[in-house]
């Protein structure tokens, strides 16, 4: 278990201050002008040893896409752009950090657009995040007021700008480039990779976009020291991460500790465990609503981390543990999940605009048992179809779900299905 | 240069090309939907995913950079598996209601689903149903047949210019739809319907009238403006059913404008197809002896200084050579092809066609418009100078009412005087000129058909001397045409010889009497009352201006209808193809002028169009290359003088009838109902 002093967010619950004295007083703004002496590589250097790997779900090497951006300034601006769009279902940490922890983002964002040459960068926040986009707009005052960001940030001689912009409330703009085309103003909707956005992003710019989680850590690290940082945790999945823990447990938290915890642990010890003990679990999503279901046997020993939830053919994503006991009924939150991801499909490319229809009518159906034994196979092979096929991963997370579903809870289907023909002849016979 | 392997078959591309151009040039096959040559990258149908060595996931070959060293296989199970899925997706929403779709026999979906899709279904639920949008009297809509590739979007944003469709919504209930229902107000629309892959645009006004199978098909040029686009022309039985653009990179790469497409009804209305002759005062029905015994009677033994001929604006190089042959046998020089007197100089070929070429307008940096509004009197032309702006650094600049043409376009004002300003250097666009590295400028028949047309000419003409126009391999000298036949009569020489009057000449000696007989061969674009009474020949196809007052009428063949030789603004000699026969008694109309010179006693020395097209070519060599433009020798021109400060008219102001074919046309009626008259409230008793 990660010790009090090893803790990043030390205002993830809002007990204290989250304006600038109190930021201060938890040692934010603590020689900021010092970390940017150091110079850019430095940073982008103690990032990448600090194996940092990406907050957004996806985990991949903070450090290293930094150093994707091109060296030197050209005749094109480079850009910042913060992912705050947090919509994964199941997920919250990012509001937590943005309404209690302001000043965490904002330094994060002055150091990772100095790494980068970038004088602008921009947060890009959900727009039901009102309360959160009033709490950081303030702050962001707070620092141009004190001189941190500015003309001459931090007196550093960085002239660095900060935007906020409030999205409109569509799931698919917190993928990157589609996050991008909302911002120029447009219909979000994933652009074609490559090119990559560090190369053609923000207003054809060289852009990188991460995720509030992987700024707001960045200036501990920094001050910390990257070894401090890859000491906890397991190798190639190193420090500490947020969890969000809902569904049923006994006290739903949102919860930092260090990566490689194991899910039983990290249930027990911080959200009083699963309503009616342990043996009542049913299955636990791990990372958002886009990662395969795990059934108990596996949960029993895995670690919440990147590397060990692949192995499981699942993904940490977003750390968003969902906990279903036995009350639930585990087919209709599958086809809940369906209908989310019919309802957020972006509609531009065939698969995934088809294919989550299909998913969702289909599962629909399977709740009931209204289908035949056949259908099961079809459904995985239309997730199959899907997954990789499509311009985003919007497509992978709709037909991920669905394929946990049916590897780990297959008798299940197969037994509504059962009934409800069971039921259809005895109507009949009646 | 990148050297890669699709399916075994090592290619070596050019850098910048994707894998689909890679396998295009291995003589692989990849189906495509939302990919097009000529629009950007969407990436959004995935029918096009290959299987890359090394790469996860299959890739979409549209969109994917071909790379030094890559391993492709586009028949790989991987391949295979994922167009077949994609395909199966594409079918689960289209209804399956090809019998009744108009897009049946050359259907993308339906090629490509025999090809790569399943032979049954496993989609069970309900189909989406999506409502029809209103995109006006050109393109119909069934867009519960949309598969979302995008094209019509992306074609009416970058190549018509007029951003009025989108998608909107989300998932599978995006649609394609033209927002606030507004109609499709490009001059281009139906260009939408064959790059739609499906059924969900389609032909309007041909709608349910065939299938592609029962059609004739015959490639040929399209005269409804001067830029003589490829076309296709359709047929079946002895009816044109359709007409569609051919490609032709250096002229109309594979587009067409809405008036070449949809005006083919007009060919079935309003025809001629018997000889008249006026008795008391009213046209008779007439065989053709007696037709040409009218003419007879009438035209022997008058001198030649009495006959005029006026060569209208559809006329093929034929027959306009025939009956220049013909007048001068009879002895006169009062002959003329710019029916709009329009101040255009036959003795010099530089002065009157589009030197730079259509093609040659992607090169230029700097453009300046006198008196032409090249959106209506060409649109195929307006979308290349469009395709030029969108690749960024071109200036346009405009002498005339101001006008919406796509582009971004600095309005100079609508004053003749400006082309003089500019000329002597005093109008700051001289500087734009001349500091550009290609200028060029474009004179359209707004400014040369009028009284000072041939000062302006001069005008023009200094300022591509004095702005540096004119170098070496380029000649930024434009003349914007909008007569298909004006460049073909010119090079024959349709105008006055020795003595001979032209337009304007022909018309006052007509209401004086000077002139007694008078030969309309085609020509309805002038002012018939100042015939007076003069005895007058109409030669043509259809019931319109000059019929209206001709003593006889000798029934001739529409563009579809006969071989012929069309000059284009370019000076590009093209050859049309016959589709169909002349309706009726209507004949070719060169073979017209043939019987009646020996009618007349002067048989002309040609007896088929082999030995006609032979003594063309040595009359006016123009002719000898066909598809080939010449270039023209730079030479003096114009006539100097005072041009009058007086607003600039464009020639056309209703883009949808300017041509007899046009008036007759059901469709072009509908098209100006509604775009012209913008839809003007109808009353209780209209219709």
């Amino acid at each position: 278990m990660l010790a009090d002093k090893d803790r990043i967010f030390t205002n993830l619950y809002g007990r204290h201050d989250w304006r600038l004295k109190g930021a201060r007083a938890r040692g934010d703004w603590d020689g900021t002008k010092e970390l940017m002496l150091m110079g850019a590589d430095w940073i982008i250097d103690e990032m990448k040893r600090s194996g940092l790997r990406g907050r957004g779900g996806a985990g991949f090497p903070t450090g290293l896409k930094w150093s994707f951006m091109p060296k030197q300034e050209s005749d094109r601006p480079h850009y910042l752009v913060v992912n705050a769009d947090e919509g994964e279902p199941g997920t919250c940490k990012d509001r937590d950090m943005l309404r209690y922890d302001p000043h965490k983002l904002i330094e994060g964002c002055l150091l990772a657009s100095f790494a980068m040459k970038a004088h602008a960068c921009y947060i890009y926040i959900r727009g039901e995040f009102y309360n959160e986009a009033s709490n950081l707009q303030v702050a962001i005052d707070e620092a141009y007021e004190a001189g941190l960001i500015g003309d001459n940030a931090c007196g550093s001689g960085w002239k660095f700008d900060l935007y906020l912009h409030r999205g409109a409330g569509a799931y698919i703009c917190g993928e990157e480039t589609a996050l991008i085309e909302s911002l120029e103003g447009k219909k979000g909707q994933p652009r074609l990779k490559p090119p990559f956005p560090a190369g053609v992003g923000l207003y054809g710019c060289p852009t990188t976009v991460n995720n509030v989680e992987s700024i707001a850590v960045a200036p501990t690290i920094l001050r910390r020291g990257a070894s401090w940082f890859a000491g906890i945790g397991r190798p190639n999945n190193t420090g500490t991460k947020v969890f969000c823990i809902s569904g049923n447990v006994n006290k739903p938290c949102n919860v930092e500790d260090s990566m490689g915890i194991p899910l039983k642990e990290l249930i027990e010890k911080h959200a009083g465990g699963v309503r009616g003990g342990w043996d009542n679990l049913q299955g636990i999503i791990p990372g958002g609503a886009s990662v395969p279901i795990l059934p108990k046997s596996i949960c029993d020993t895995v670690l919440m981390d990147f590397d060990s939830l692949r192995d499981v053919k699942s993904g940490l994503g977003t750390a968003a543990v969902m906990v279903m006991d036995k009350s639930q009924d585990v087919v209709a939150c599958i086809s809940r999940l369906s209908d989310f991801y019919k309802h957020e499909s972006c509609g531009q490319c065939t698969p995934c605009r088809e294919g989550c229809g299909w998913l969702a009518r289909v599962m629909r159906r399977m709740v009931k048992g209204d289908a035949t034994l056949e259908e099961i196979d079809t459904l995985e092979q239309v997730t199959y179809q899907i997954e990789g096929h499509t311009i985003c991963a919007l497509g992978d997370a709709a037909a991920w779900p669905v394929q946990g579903l049916i590897r780990h809870f297959r008798p299940e289907l197969e037994r509504r299905i059962r009934d409800y023909r069971d039921a259809k002849v005895r109507n009949r016979a009646a | 240069m990148p050297k890669l392997t699709v399916d075994g078959i090592a290619v070596e591309v050019p850098p910048n090309a994707t894998i689909l151009q890679a396998a295009e040039q291995a003589g692989v096959e990849i189906p495509r939907f939302c990919y097009h040559e000529r629009l950007s990258i969407a990436g959004n149908c995935r029918m096009c995913l290959v299987d890359v060595e090394k790469s996860p996931k299959p890739v979409a070959s549209c969109a994917m950079p071909a790379a030094e060293g890559m391993v492709v296989h586009t028949r790989s199970d991987r391949a295979n598996k994922a167009r077949a899925g994609v395909m199966e997706f594409l079918l689960i929403n289209h209804p399956l209601d090809c019998p009744i779709c108009d897009q049946g026999g050359e259907c993308d979906l339906q090629d490509q689903a025999m090809a790569y899709g399943a032979d049954r279904g496993r989609f069970h639920e309900n189909k989406r149903a999506v409502k029809d949008k209103d995109l006006g009297p050109l393109v119909a809509t069934t867009m519960t047949r949309c598969i979302h590739c995008t094209r019509c979007v992306r074609f009416a944003t970058e190549v018509a210019g007029v951003p009025e469709l989108g998608a909107v919504a989300r998932g599978e209930n995006m649609e394609i739809t033209n927002y606030l229902g507004q109609m499709l107000s490009s001059e281009l629309s139906g260009n939408v319907v064959d790059l739609c892959p499906v059924g969900a645009l389609t032909n309007k006004p041909y709608a349910f009238g065939g299938r592609p199978w029962e059609l004739r098909k015959t490639e040929s040029i399209d005269v409804m403006d001067a830029v003589g686009t490829n076309i296709r022309v359709d047929a079946r039985e002895q009816r044109v059913m359709r007409v569609l653009p051919r490609i032709h990179e250096d002229v109309n790469e594979e587009w067409l404008a809405d008036k070449s497409r949809q005006a083919c009804d007009g060919l079935s209305n309003q025809r001629l197809d018997r000889p008249y002759v006026r008795k008391n005062g009213k046209l008779t029905e007439a065989t053709w002896q007696e037709a040409f015994a009218a003419v007879t009677a009438k035209v022997r033994g008058l001198p030649g200084a009495k006959v005029a001929a006026i060569a209208g604006d559809l006329c093929d190089a034929e027959s306009m050579f025939a009956l220049k042959e013909l007048m001068t046998a009879l002895g006169s020089t009062n002959i003329d092809c710019r029916q709009d007197g329009a101040a255009l100089d036959a003795r010099n070929r530089a002065s009157y066609i589009f030197n730079t070429s259509i093609a040659g307008i992607e090169q230029a940096d700097a453009i300046l418009i006198i008196g032409s509004n090249p959106r209506t009197e060409a649109p195929i032309l307006n979308a290349r100078i469009r395709k030029r702006y969108l690749k960024g650094g071109l200036q346009v600049g405009v002498i005339g009412p101001q006008v919406d043409l796509t582009y971004k376009a600095k309005n100079l004002g609508n004053d003749a005087g400006i082309v003089s300003q500019i000329a002597s250097g005093s109008h700051e666009f001289a500087n734009v000129l001349k500091n550009a590295k290609k200028p060029m400028l474009i004179v359209g028949q707004g400014a040369l058909a009028r009284a000072d047309g041939a000062q302006i000419l001069a005008a023009a003409k200094q300022i591509a001397d004095s702005c540096g126009l004119i170098k070496d391999g380029w000649n930024g000298f434009n003349v914007l045409h909008t007569a298909a036949a004006r460049v073909g009569g010119l090079d024959l020489g349709f105008v006055p010889g020795n003595g001979g009057k032209d337009v304007r000449g022909i018309l006052d000696g007509a209401s004086k009497g000077e002139i007694e007989v008078v030969y309309l061969l085609g020509a309805d674009e002038i002012d018939s009352a100042k015939l007076g009474k003069a005895f007058v020949i109409y030669q043509g196809h259809h019931g319109d201006r000059g019929a209206h007052r001709a003593d006889v009428i000798l029934p001739g063949a529409a563009y579809t209808e006969k071989d012929g030789l069309y000059v284009n603004t370019e000076g590009r000699v093209q050859a049309a193809l016959r589709a169909v026969f002349p309706p009726g008694d209507a004949r070719e109309d060169w073979t017209i002028i043939r019987a009646l010179s020996e009618s007349l006693g002067k048989a002309l020395p040609f007896d088929n169009l082999a030995q006609l097209r032979a003594r063309l070519r040595d009359a006016a060599p123009t002719f000898a290359t066909v598809d080939k433009v010449q270039p023209a020798a730079w030479g003096a021109f114009g006539t100097a003088g005072q041009v009058n400060a007086t607003p600039f008219e464009y020639p056309v102001k209703n883009y949808y009838m300017t041509d007899p074919i046009s008036r007759a046309s059901r469709t072009m009626a509908r098209c100006t109902e509604a775009f012209v008259m913008g839809g003007a409230q109808k009353t209780g008793t209209d219709g």
